[in-house]
């Protein structure tokens, strides 16, 4: 062991990898890293990191891509021994704008002059919903599996939900939202204004809640086909067995 | 048509294409555009079974030879419908125009049924064009691009008065089938490009045109079940579902289906092949020889009956364009909601 800024040089890529694993696609909902998107991270000796992201397709919407640019700059820049980012956005039709947007702070509107009404808040908003809908039908499913009716379902809180990732995911999304996240809030509330799904809307609910986990999955896989085929990460692109699993 | 363990599917191809994306059409200064978007459809070819794919330059340009034999001497498909999307930002004489596809279609007289498209940004110049294009070719369908780029524009919704004008011209001029194909941009770019919510309202203002939404409204399938549920009047086009997921992810795309199949039914389902980005051929056989799994996942999910499987790859389309279908290929009662229910009706009056 040497002295203590070295030891800090030696171990930041492996946080600010820790780090850039906190960044969602917030589309798909799944860790920027584990979908394959870093392609490559580094630190200098004088703690400059640069990333530098990749997406599935040349034209994959440039809302989404700018989230997780901005999102990636603020992760790795609260990592300790990080004093300057820089984020690159490669082999993307809006990169020019989204990389020196970020490395500007421009926001979106901005960035995309007169393209842009509004900063992504409520696009961010609108997929978390979504990710709190995937979520439910990922917790409720085991359960209907096991035998519990919908009727009990509507009476269980998060907190006598068996302990799970999923269940820890799908708190931790409706904690984002601003929903009710408490052990003892209920299992299974409206994404948009928290309240508890009574008995009656139930069956429609876990219904629209399994389409939009279908949905969010068969995106998933496309992306992952798309980004083997763009970049030859098989080794990053678990199978279709195992991502059902 | 197709035959298999006794049974024949009329086929109807509901999205073909014949492009031009080789670097001698591509807009000088917009080459990085022109090559990305062809280098992008080349990818999703390689969700298909790899004796399927293509180099990128056959992929790129490739001959009216090649293109018949694929759809009509391998590919079963008795009719395709040709679905325009001009590009001409980035592709001098259009990415694949209803000129170009018409030319065709008349030296294969009775194979292509020819649709146009139109863009809301073009004003009255582009209502004219329409008009045009009804009158030399007939359409009765228009295919819609909302993400395409026009100048500083980066697309446009159906919600705006502009795109009214121009369904209430396709109601004049006897179209009835709107195409919708999301993209990845539109104006403003901090809205959700995929959202569906326009088709609806569209829909919903135009009871009497019919609104096929491509790929499903992928990447938005749940967004377009919900809507599509709702609205008598919209279809889901399946281009993209049977091509990007039967071969390369078959357990979503069983989920796919079935959810499909519950919130829209098999007289809502249309097939398309999506060609050049993947040829009809493995597609018809795939899906006529697919059913869904018996595992307990799948358990809520219906079955494909053979009827619906005729249904959507090719009576639904045949339908909504007025094919005539022969006798032996259609189903012993008319195809569609009223012969699907042939007792219910009289039933329930």
């Amino acid at each position: 062991m040497t002295g203590m800024a070295t030891d800090q040089t030696a171990h930041t890529p492996g946080a600010v990898w820790s780090a850039l694993h906190q960044v969602r696609d917030p589309e798909l909902d799944e860790a920027v890293t584990d979908l394959g998107f870093v392609a490559g991270c580094r630190v200098s000796d004088a703690g400059e990191a640069v990333v530098r992201l990749r997406l599935p397709t040349y034209f994959c919407a440039p809302n989404f891509a700018f989230l997780m640019v901005a999102d990636a700059y603020d992760a790795v820049s609260a990592v300790p021994g990080v004093d300057r980012v820089q984020v690159i956005l490669e082999d993307h039709f809006a990169s020019t704008e989204i990389n020196s947007g970020i490395a500007a702070r421009a926001g979106f509107v901005h960035s995309f002059d007169g393209q842009a009404l509004a900063e992504l808040d409520e696009l961010r908003a609108e997929f978390l919903r979504k990710a709190v809908m995937a979520g439910t039908d990922r917790v409720c499913r085991p359960l209907l599996a096991a035998g519990r009716t919908p009727g009990e379902l509507a009476e269980l809180t998060l907190g006598e939900a068996p302990a799970s990732a999923d269940r820890e995911r799908l708190r931790s999304r409706r904690a984002e939202l601003g929903l009710p996240a408490g052990d003892g809030d209920p299992l299974l509330v409206d994404p948009v204004t928290g309240a508890a799904i009574g008995a009656q809307a139930l069956p429609l609910h876990l219904r629209r809640a399994r389409t939009t986990r279908v949905s969010v999955d068969a995106n998933a896989g496309v992306c992952r086909g798309l980004l083997r085929e763009r970049y030859g990460t098989a080794d990053v692109s678990r199978t279709d067995a195992e991502e059902m699993g | 048509m197709y035959e298999k363990d006794g049974e024949k599917y009329f086929v109807v191809d509901g999205h073909t294409h014949f492009w031009d994306a080789s670097p001698a059409n591509w807009v000088p200064g917009q080459e990085q555009y022109a090559k990305g978007w062809i280098e992008c459809f080349h990818a999703y070819q390689s969700l298909g079974p790899p004796e399927t794919h293509w180099s990128l330059e056959q992929f790129q340009k490739y001959p009216e030879e090649m293109m018949m034999r694929h759809l009509f001497d391998e590919g079963h498909v008795d009719v395709a419908i040709f679905q325009p999307t001009y590009l001409k930002q980035w592709y001098r004489d259009g990415f694949n125009t209803t000129e170009t596809n018409a030319a065709l279609a008349e030296r294969h007289p009775g194979k292509f049924v020819v649709n146009t498209r139109w863009d809301p940004r073009e004003g009255d110049e582009g209502l004219a064009q329409l008009a045009a294009d009804v009158e030399r070719w007939g359409c009765k369908g228009v295919k819609l691009y909302t993400a395409e780029w026009r100048g500083d524009s980066r697309g446009w919704s159906l919600k705006s008065p502009e795109a009214a004008r121009y369904l209430e011209k396709c109601q004049e001029l006897g179209i009835t089938n709107i195409h919708v194909h999301k993209g990845p941009t539109i104006w403003p770019l901090d809205k959700d490009a995929f959202d569906v919510s326009d088709v609806d309202f569209a829909a919903t203002n135009f009871p009497e045109l019919n609104f096929i939404v491509e790929h499903v409204g992928l990447p938005r399938i749940e967004d377009f079940c919900f809507m599509a549920t709702q609205e008598p009047n919209v279809y889901a086009g399946l281009a993209v579902v049977i091509g990007g997921l039967m071969h390369a992810r078959p357990r979503f795309f069983a989920k796919v289906m079935g959810e499909l199949m519950f919130w829209l039914g098999e007289d809502k389902l249309i097939f398309g092949a999506d060609y050049a980005i993947w040829e009809p051929r493995w597609q018809v056989e795939g899906f006529v020889d697919w059913n869904m799994p018996t595992d307990p996942e799948y358990s809520d999910y219906g079955q494909l009956s053979t009827q619906a499987k005729k249904k959507i790859l090719g009576l639904n389309a045949a339908r909504l364009y007025g094919l005539p279908v022969p006798p032996e290929l259609d189903l012993p009662v008319p195809a569609g909601p009223e012969g699907a229910e042939p007792l219910a009706a009289p039933a329930s009056i």
